[in-house]
């Protein structure tokens, strides 16, 4: 693991700490503390899909929210708390801004298994930074294209458009991006 | 729309695409794709932990610090928490779990087989329309065992989940929890295997493209 993976897992692990201070005690400092991180990147993806200042904040607002409700209910062997709150968020932008129902998997049920496994946590947190760290390393103009494929809400069509790019090499670009991602994940 | 067609390596699969599944961790897909897939999803682990990928990536760009930061209001910490001294929104009330609908379809049917609205459409086919946003319609199929569905094309993507028995059509034979993705390069007549009726869930994103003369003239009256 590189030095800047290793730095991603902590602060990765330290998000977890934080969001169970706020479901087991309600611990306002953690909050503010994911507020100040995670309320600005989550407004900016509200506002690059489509929404005006006014309806982010709000928006933003609300997602925030959720996460101080639901903070008992987040799974840290199955999800980052980045992509926690990323799909909160994305589900608040399909409800709100694009008027849809969203719908979920059933609920799988984990059996008789008190809690998620301190080995799974971990392996999740290095997973997650391991793809952040790959992330970067993609080649600017691959970067660009996944971003606006979850932030800007486009289709291939609209980003060959905006990017006056022909379909085939989007989409080689991307599947490209994809594989490169596997690889530096190790599948 | 073009973005869950994979054409350049159309591949015979009974599993979602990564072009659909990375579309519905970003929250890309019209209403119906999102509902085909989240039901797929709970009926295969492989595509579950599949989506789960896609949605770590959505994490990894939203935690990107070259990713949009917007400023908050001046009180936005402080709005927030009084709205969380509010309380919690009351939760919805889970659906019911039934032993042919996983719960994100029988939460639009509004219940298990029993509550489904079927409509006949000839040859003893039956059908239901699911209430989905525009872009693309939802439709439950009952296809009574060893009947065949009209041949037909496609003049976009075709998503076709099983619920209940099977069917078999040129590209394979696909039973419950299996997907078939067809697109315009695809014409097919999928038959319903003789051992039990078919119940299948269908999305499709344009109208499909009848070969016989028959079911092109009901098209408009079926909505299919
Ligand atoms: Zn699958
Ligand atoms: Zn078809």
């Amino acid at each position: 693991m590189t030095a800047g993976e290793r730095g991603d897992a902590e602060q990765g692990a330290s998000w977890v700490r934080q969001v169970r201070l706020v479901a087991d005690a309600q611990d306002r400092a953690a909050f503010a503390e994911l507020f100040r991180h995670f309320g600005p990147r989550v407004k900016g993806y509200l506002l690059r899909s489509g929404a005006d200042g006014a309806m982010a904040e709000e928006c933003m607002q609300e997602v925030m929210v959720t996460l101080w409700h639901k903070a008992h209910l987040f799974d840290p062997s199955r999800a980052s708390v980045a992509t926690w709150i990323f799909t909160i968020a994305r589900n608040k932008r399909i409800d709100v801004i694009r008027r849809q129902r969203r719908p979920e998997p059933e609920e799988l049920d984990w059996g008789p298994e008190a809690g998620p496994d301190q080995a799974d946590i971990l392996a999740l947190q290095q997973d997650s930074a391991r793809l952040g760290d790959a992330l970067r390393q993609l080649p600017e103009k691959q970067r660009t294209l996944i971003e606006k494929a979850y932030f800007g809400d486009l289709s291939h069509s609209e980003i060959a458009a905006e990017t006056g790019l022909p379909l085939g090499t989007i989409k080689s670009r991307i599947r490209l991006a994809l594989e490169k991602l596997r690889h530096a994940m190790g599948s | 729309m073009r973005w869950v067609v994979d054409d350049m390596t159309r591949e015979i699969t009974h599993h979602l695409t990564d072009a659909l599944l990375m579309g519905y961790a970003a929250g890309a897909l019209p209403e119906a794709f999102d509902l085909v897939i989240a039901t797929h999803l709970s009926l295969c682990d492989a595509c579950r932990a599949r989506a789960a990928g896609f949605e770590m990536l959505g994490g990894a760009v939203l935690d990107e610090a070259a990713g949009p930061v917007a400023p908050l209001a001046d009180d936005s910490l402080e709005a927030t928490l009084a709205r969380i001294a509010e309380g919690p929104a009351a939760p919805a009330a889970a659906a019911r779990r039934d032993p042919v609908l996983p719960v994100p379809l029988a939460e639009y049917v509004g219940g298990g087989v029993e509550a489904i609205r079927w409509r006949r459409v000839g040859m003893g086919v039956r059908q239901a329309i699911l209430p989905t946003s525009r872009e693309a319609r939802a439709r439950l199929l009952y296809i009574p065992a060893g009947a065949a569905m009209p041949d037909h094309g496609h003049t976009g993507t075709e998503i076709t989940l099983v619920l209940q028995g099977a069917f078999q059509d040129d590209d394979g034979y696909y039973a419950r929890g299996d997907v078939e993705v067809a697109t315009e390069e695809v014409d097919h007549t999928p038959v319903a295997d003789f051992g039990e009726d078919c119940i299948c869930l269908a999305v499709t994103d344009a109208p499909l493209r009848f070969n016989a003369l028959l079911p092109r003239l009901a098209q408009p009256f079926l909505r299919i």
